[in-house]
């Protein structure tokens, strides 16, 4: 079946990708080993590729410093906070949508899909103002909520593809070998749903971790989470390589490795299921 | 069951929407609350004529169908790259996708720091290898460094759709074609290329409503600047909302912006709705 690949050109292959794959990669890796360099050994110049002392002691100044730890949780209740809510607002709607289609069922998932395609800075003006008097800026509820609602066309659109592919007949079958309801949703509809949610869970965790438009608008020392604490690194600490790359390391390692694990559901929910 | 979801989907976009077009028909400045009023169409006559505003138009445009080009085109090569029978392909797949991993300020401030940076920077370290000044990139090159940065970003994105569009390529049709006598370039352009099409025109859409919005990158290494030399409209409303306490004039800037994505939308929804359909 496979067309034969003569050795050669398959090292040929390998060792390009390898090496585009390692200059793509280069400033992550760049980032993670100057974070074990002391800050004389970041700027050394001619540049030194492996820290030439290692050291754990940015990590530590950065918390002592500036309280890291305090954005890094700021980060994982936002994220965390508004994925949950999200899922919980999401769930009964692409569930009625997938099993219960209406003729306007269509019209209405297009409809959220539109609600994405608002540029953030047409609402900014309005939302910061809301935040202002109501007292939510640089608070945690208020940009939770915020984030879920930004997020929550994905997440309706990834469930309801998500549910669409469980059988339907399957529940038919199990009513006419006599399962009641509850056995029903026990033991059939909650194991196929939920790789569906898991999924829709992580790929919004991503998301919402990273997001950099209204973390760093509504924001401040207060709730900032890590996009907005490390953003402040800019302009007093510039020079700082190896603290900031020890902050850096911090923020991102998490969603990388997440990430890792979710490619796929990537694909499918970024582009709403047109691509599977 | 639906109602919830569509309740605060209908509140999230009419109520700061209308909001947004009720201020830009105001005059109001947060720093001078006295002089307030109905102002009619000043605030968009004023965004629009505004020198600032061609310019950050036409980097928006740059910034846009740049970062489109440099993506799609190098993703469908790396995509090709990736789908043969490479020795270590998962591992070559996690690398290359890793940079979409990375939050917006950690990759700007990465690239402006350890990457840019004329001094001490990688790319001034290459430079001088060659017997080249180092250039100070985001000084005299602002507009070109975000899109060198942006398109690290979003390149593994198009890699990961692309890769996963050809990986549905029949294997054998292909073996039909090379049957049939087609060599490598006939291959891609009649085979290859047509299997991709729906997949490149999802990557372009989609990458063009988050590539209109970009604004952390920006905001952290050059602050648009120097002058408007790299400010877009996202960043160009926001200057006037947040630094300028314009309301008035920031809110016709975000209507603007609003339309100009709008635009853009129609053609994705069309696209995402006939799939809907098959």
């Amino acid at each position: 079946m496979a067309r034969a690949v003569t050795p050669q050109r398959r090292w040929t292959f390998t060792i390009l990708a390898w090496i585009v794959a390692l200059i793509i990669f280069f400033p992550i890796l760049w980032t993670i080993l100057t974070a074990f360099k002391s800050e004389g050994d970041a700027i050394l110049f001619p540049p030194a590729f492996l820290p030439p002392h290692w050291t754990l002691e940015n990590f530590f100044e950065v918390q002592a410093r500036s309280n890291y730890f305090k954005h890094f949780f700021n980060s994982v209740i936002i994220a965390g906070g508004s994925t949950i809510l999200a899922l919980v607002i999401a769930v009964p709607g692409a569930w009625s949508m997938a099993f219960s289609p209406t003729r306007r069922t269509k019209d209405i998932l297009m409809w959220m899909l539109s609600t994405k395609m608002m540029p953030a800075v047409g609402v900014l003006v309005p939302i910061y103002l809301i935040f202002k008097n109501l007292n939510l800026l640089d608070s945690l509820s208020g940009l939770t909520v915020v984030l879920m609602l930004v997020d929550l066309p994905i997440v309706i659109w990834m469930l309801y593809t998500y549910f669409k592919e469980i059988p339907v007949d399957i529940l038919e079958a199990s009513r006419m070998d006599g399962a009641v309801l509850w056995k029903e949703i026990v033991y059939i509809l909650v194991p196929m749903a939920v790789p569906g949610i898991a999924s829709t869970m992580l790929l919004n965790i991503i998301l919402a971790w990273n997001e950099a438009f209204w973390t760093l608008n509504l924001t401040a020392a207060n709730a900032a989470p890590l996009t907005a604490f490390i953003a402040s690194f800019s302009a007093p600490e510039g020079l700082f390589w190896a603290k900031l790359s020890a902050a850096s390391t911090l923020a991102i390692a998490p969603i990388l490795i997440l990430g890792w694990f979710s490619q796929r559901q990537l694909v499918r929910g970024l582009t709403f299921g047109a691509v599977k | 069951m639906l109602v919830p979801s569509v309740a605060v989907l209908l509140v999230w976009m009419i109520v700061p929407l209308a909001l947004t077009l009720w201020y830009s028909f105001q005059t109001y400045n947060l720093l001078n609350p006295i002089n307030s009023g109905f102002a009619g169409w000043a605030n968009y006559y004023y965004f629009l004529t505004d020198p600032s505003f061609f310019q950050a138009f036409g980097n928006t445009l740059i910034l846009t169908v740049s970062v489109l080009a440099i993506t799609v085109i190098a993703g469908i090569f790396l995509g090709m790259l990736i789908d043969q029978p490479i020795v270590g392909r998962g591992t070559v797949r996690v690398l290359v996708i890793s940079p979409f991993f990375v939050m917006p300020t950690v990759a700007a401030l990465v690239w402006k720091n350890m990457m840019l940076d004329p001094n001490y920077g990688i790319f001034a370290w290459i430079t001088t290898r060659f017997g080249i000044a180092p250039i100070p990139w985001l000084e005299d090159f602002p507009l070109f460094s975000i899109v060198i940065i942006v398109s690290w970003e979003w390149l593994p994105f198009a890699t990961l759709i692309l890769l996963t569009a050809l990986q549905s390529l029949d294997e054998e049709q292909k073996e039909a074609a090379s049957m049939d006598g087609a060599g490598p370039v006939s291959m891609f352009f009649y085979i290859v290329l047509p299997h991709l099409a729906r997949a490149i025109t999802v990557v372009i859409l989609i990458e063009t409503i988050f590539l209109l919005s970009i604004f952390a990158e920006i905001l952290v290494t050059t602050s648009g600047g120097p002058g408007y030399a790299s400010t877009n409209v996202t960043y160009l409303v926001y200057h006037q909302a947040l630094l300028d306490y314009d309301v008035g004039g920031a809110s016709a800037g975000g209507v603007i912006a609003v339309i100009l994505a709008n635009i853009v939308a129609l053609f994705l929804m069309r696209i995402v709705g006939r799939n809907l359909e098959a």
